[in-house]
């Protein structure tokens, strides 16, 4: 019974639906385990050990009477940019230190409705400003598969915590890279949907042109079962969709065989040992039956300018409201990077530079979508490496202002069109620390990524490294560990 | 005395009477209502609240650009205004700035002048703040409201001519039914920019030459205000040229017990509001049907329905005019004219001299019009009821006879009591006078 917590999400639905054990048991399993190995990986803000056993029990009840909702019973972990009612909400940072939300976000209200059980929220870089979560002002999360590196951001927590078997599933957000380069670096499922696809009321906003809620999992099977209950149009947030979910899970089975897109300039200043498996994750492809063709897409560093000026110059308007007054602490409990992120905003969409900066970097943005447009005309899927590195070690991020940037540089110009897209993971470098892929779809295109994804873990299910579990030992570089 | 000729332009924000907010369901009927009860994470700022637009207040400002004879642009879009004040819980403020709803109206004064409207526009209000004691309190229930800002061009010369179009457009919005606009509520509030131009007899100057400065006027809380405000700054900037001086360009607050304005802040240079184009409401495409449609809901408004009113019946623009004001008496008025031969003046006159209520049916005001008028009578039976009346009254005969003629309107007064209907009184005191000889 002690090890329920290494199940994935289907394999606990089934348990509990065929009364194999109870919700309660799973969650006291997953809330030991994140006893044991939270003081090695740092991967929670906040753990709600008396909701998650209450929430627990209600499930059985309901299990009980054979009621049956998408994640009944199920726990979770949340990142801790979703207001959760009555549940202390930070965003890993000081200035919300005691703030309660008076109100539930949207994707965690159809979380509740779905019969999840709460395990906790999860760490972050502060105002998910970044890519490594060593910048949460409640102390950097240690990647499991080796605590001297971090776990990538800004959803390290959930990424983490996945990796861990400290849940059953997790939900991340992302406005570039945020839940594809955590799940690279610890080697488990995230998927980044459309912009639009899952809303974001109750989010707190980092880039609101950018922003998207999305599922951390185990398996690929997983993520559409967590997409298919957080997806849909909100008529709290009026930047949501209004087109039609469609049924991720059944799709999942339509083995189509599909085009895949590939831009030579994906692989420059990739390490090698990564360009590597992604050669080799295309010969599985093949195997499959998918088709490559390649593509010419714009230099993905273009991204990283228009990113950049669009990020910082939406996040210092967003960022404007935590003023002390009504809620939370002052200014100038602000960490060094929120404040120079403001700053940067603050001058780009000043009078005299709008033009030179925020105006061209929207003009180039609509130039990236057009490219990708282009692209998916030929292709269906188009496939990279998602991180140009494997976990880089802990302090990394303490030494380059633009770190975040460089690091997600091949996940930007997807994230910048408001594309879908999911990592993957791919197998381990020789020092033992994982390797992700991305695939990458057009706007809604979310039913084409699973599918495809869901194949390529299928044929791959039995690859030796598919049973490696994380050490949660510190790993110098180049030494191999198996 | 009249070197200067004034140079003023004027904002209005009119508060909409929706039932709920601008960009959240929260209640607008805050007016007394206890503080921070009328919120919600949205009005409030909470972290993570994303604002939705409301249908009916936008379609309230298409309605009234529409009134105003404005351009509706089929694209257009909210902004972010950034700046900090306590009030503005998001520490920007949703407002629209490069494409507003409405562009290019105008309204027509009553000298045949017309006013130039140069945008109408929609924004959310702010929280109220009230200073007390060294502290500052907040309350937000107005936080998020929805207001209407209309601008217009510098066209206005004159305090009269602001006062004028004032009352119009506080007409025309409330026969659109979108506002109460009650200056003293708040539903409507202005802000006059006002500056002098010097009259020269130099052809050098362009007509149109703005001066170099100009003055905001903050805090008029009525319409009688508005006068003296303008007034009291057009002396005082009259003062301030005379001496070879510029007005400082800033915005003063009116004081009301004073009839003064006084310093509020300089406005050397605009603030940098840092606008962009809002990312959490997605950009509005109107379709020539959708506003044709919208064209076509409007009620009939004041100034179509004087016009109307005048060719019509051919009553006059006095009367004309009273009418519109009131739906209820002007439908009475309508109806009165199909019944009788009464003609279409004499039934305006008698509404509107006699101050009927406009509770008053259509057969009810007939019937008080017919029993106003004297009525022929059979010469008969006049001369026998005068007869009766003389035999009945000899004090008031014998005083007349004496020399009394007053006393002749006493008998008349009988006469007609006796008769118990109007009639021409003239008639009656003919034949009285003639029995008397």
């Amino acid at each position: 019974m002690s090890s329920l917590n290494n199940l994935n999400l289907k394999q606990a639905k089934e348990g509990l639906q065929t009364k194999k054990f109870s919700s309660l048991e799973l969650t006291k399993a997953c809330l030991e385990r994140i006893d044991q190995t939270e003081p090695k990986i740092n991967a929670f803000v906040t753990v709600t050990n008396e909701v998650a056993l209450e929430q627990a029990k209600n499930a059985d009840e309901k299990l009980a009477k054979g009621e049956d909702l998408p994640l009944l019973g199920i726990p979770i972990a949340v990142k801790d940019n979703f207001c959760t009612e009555g549940i202390r909400t930070t965003a890993s940072s000081k200035v919300l230190d005691d703030f309660i939300p008076p109100y539930e976000s949207t994707v965690t209200t159809k979380l509740k409705e779905g019969g999840m059980v709460l395990l906790g929220k999860t760490n972050m870089d502060a105002w998910a400003h970044g890519s490594s979560t060593e910048t949460s002002d409640y102390g950097p999360t240690k990647n499991p598969w080796s605590t001297g590196h971090l776990p990538g951001g800004s959803s390290g927590g959930s990424a983490a915590a996945i990796a861990a078997d400290e849940t059953i599933a997790a939900i991340g957000s992302e406005t570039a890279g945020s839940i594809r380069q955590p799940a690279s670096w610890c080697g488990v499922v995230g998927f980044k949907p459309t912009y639009g696809r899952v809303s974001r009321y109750g989010v707190i906003a980092m880039a609101s042109s950018l922003d998207s809620p999305g599922p951390i999992t185990k398996t690929v099977e997983d993520s559409a079962i967590l997409l298919q209950v957080l997806a849909g149009n909100d008529k709290n947030d009026a930047t949501t969709s209004p087109s039609k979910v469609p049924n991720y899970v059944e799709s999942l089975n339509n083995g189509r065989k599909l085009k895949i897109g590939i831009s030579e300039n994906y692989l420059e200043g990739v390490d090698p040992e990564i360009v590597k498996s992604f050669e080799e994750t295309k010969k599985s492809f093949e195997k499959i039956g998918f088709e490559f063709v390649d593509l010419n897409l714009f230099d993905p560093k273009y991204a990283i300018a228009v990113y950049t000026i669009i990020q910082r110059s939406e996040v210092s308007s967003n960022l404007a409201r935590y003023d002390g007054i009504r809620y939370g602490n002052d200014r100038s409990f602000f960490g060094e990077e929120a404040k120079r992120r403001i700053m940067l905003g603050t001058y780009t969409l000043s009078s005299g530079y709008y033009d030179a900066y925020y105006k061209k970097a929207l003009k180039v943005r609509t130039l990236i979508i057009e490219d990708f447009k282009k692209a998916f005309e030929k292709v269906d899927l188009i496939l990279s490496p998602t991180s140009p590195s494997t976990a880089l070690p802990l302090g990394s991020s303490k030494n380059h202002s633009m770190f975040g940037e460089v690091a997600d540089v091949l996940v930007e110009p997807s994230s910048i069109a408001g594309l879908s897209g999911i990592n993957i993971p791919v197998g381990f470098s020789s020092s033992a620390l994982p390797i992700g892929m991305q695939l990458v779809g057009p706007q809604f295109g979310e039913e084409t990524v699973l599918n495809a994804a869901y194949q390529f873990e299928k044929e791959t299910q039995n690859d030796s490294w598919r049973g490696k579990k994380p050490s949660f030992a510190k790993v110098s570089e180049g030494q191999a560990k198996l | 005395m009249n070197k200067y000729s004034p140079v003023i332009g004027l904002e209005v924000h009119v508060e909409l009477s929706t039932k709920s907010k601008m960009f959240c369901g929260c209640d607008t009927n805050y007016f007394g209502k206890e503080p921070n009860t009328h919120t919600c994470p949205v009005c409030i700022g909470l972290p993570g609240a994303l604002p939705v637009p409301n249908k009916i207040a936008i379609d309230s400002c298409l309605k009234i650009g529409l009134a105003l004879n404005s351009d509706i642009p089929s694209v257009s879009k909210f902004d972010r205004k950034n700046y900090f004040y306590p009030d503005l819980p998001k520490g920007y403020q949703i407002s629209q700035y490069d494409e507003p709803f409405c562009l290019n109206g105008n309204i027509k004064l009553s000298s045949g002048k017309t006013i130039r409207i140069r945008r109408v526009h929609m924004e959310e209000d702010t929280g109220k703040l009230t200073h007390q004691a060294g502290e500052s309190l907040i309350d937000f229930n107005r936080s998020g409201v929805p207001l209407v800002e209309i601008v217009t061009e510098p066209d206005f010369s004159s305090s009269e001519e602001v006062v004028e179009y004032l009352k119009k457009l506080r007409q025309i919005v409330r026969a659109l039914g979108v506002s109460n606009a009650d200056m003293e509520k708040g539903d409507m509030r202005l802000e006059p920019n006002i500056s002098l131009r010097e009259i020269t007899k130099s052809k050098s100057q362009a007509p149109n030459d703005l001066p170099k400065y100009k003055v905001e006027v903050k805090n008029i809380n009525s319409f009688k205000f508005v006068g003296k405000a303008i007034e009291f700054e057009i002396r005082r900037q009259s003062e301030i040229l005379d001496k070879g001086e510029t007005p400082v360009q800033e915005t003063r607050g009116f004081v009301e017990s004073k009839g003064e304005t006084i310093t509020q802040r300089t406005k050397e240079e605009a603030s940098d509001y840092r606008y962009f184009p809002e990312p959490d409401i997605p950009p509005f495409r109107w379709t020539k049907e959708y506003v044709e449609d919208l064209r076509k809901s409007l009620p009939q408004l004041p100034e179509q329905g004087i016009e109307q009113l005048m060719n019509t019946h051919g009553i006059t623009k006095q009367n004309a005019e009273i009418l519109t004001k009131n739906a209820k008496l002007r439908g009475l008025f309508e109806k009165s004219l199909k019944s009788e031969d009464i003609p279409a003046n004499e039934i305006a006159n008698f509404i509107i001299n006699r101050k009927i209520s406009d509770d008053t049916t259509p057969q009810e005001l007939v019937q008080q019009i017919k029993s106003s008028k004297p009525q022929t009578i059979d010469k008969k039976e006049l001369e026998s009821i005068a007869e009766k009346v003389i035999k009945e009254n000899e004090s008031a005969v014998n005083d007349f006879k004496n020399g009394r003629e007053n006393a002749i309107m006493f008998l008349i007064g009988q006469v007609m009591r006796q008769l118990g209907k109007k009639v021409d009184t003239n008639q009656i005191k003919a034949i009285l006078i003639a029995k008397l000889k």
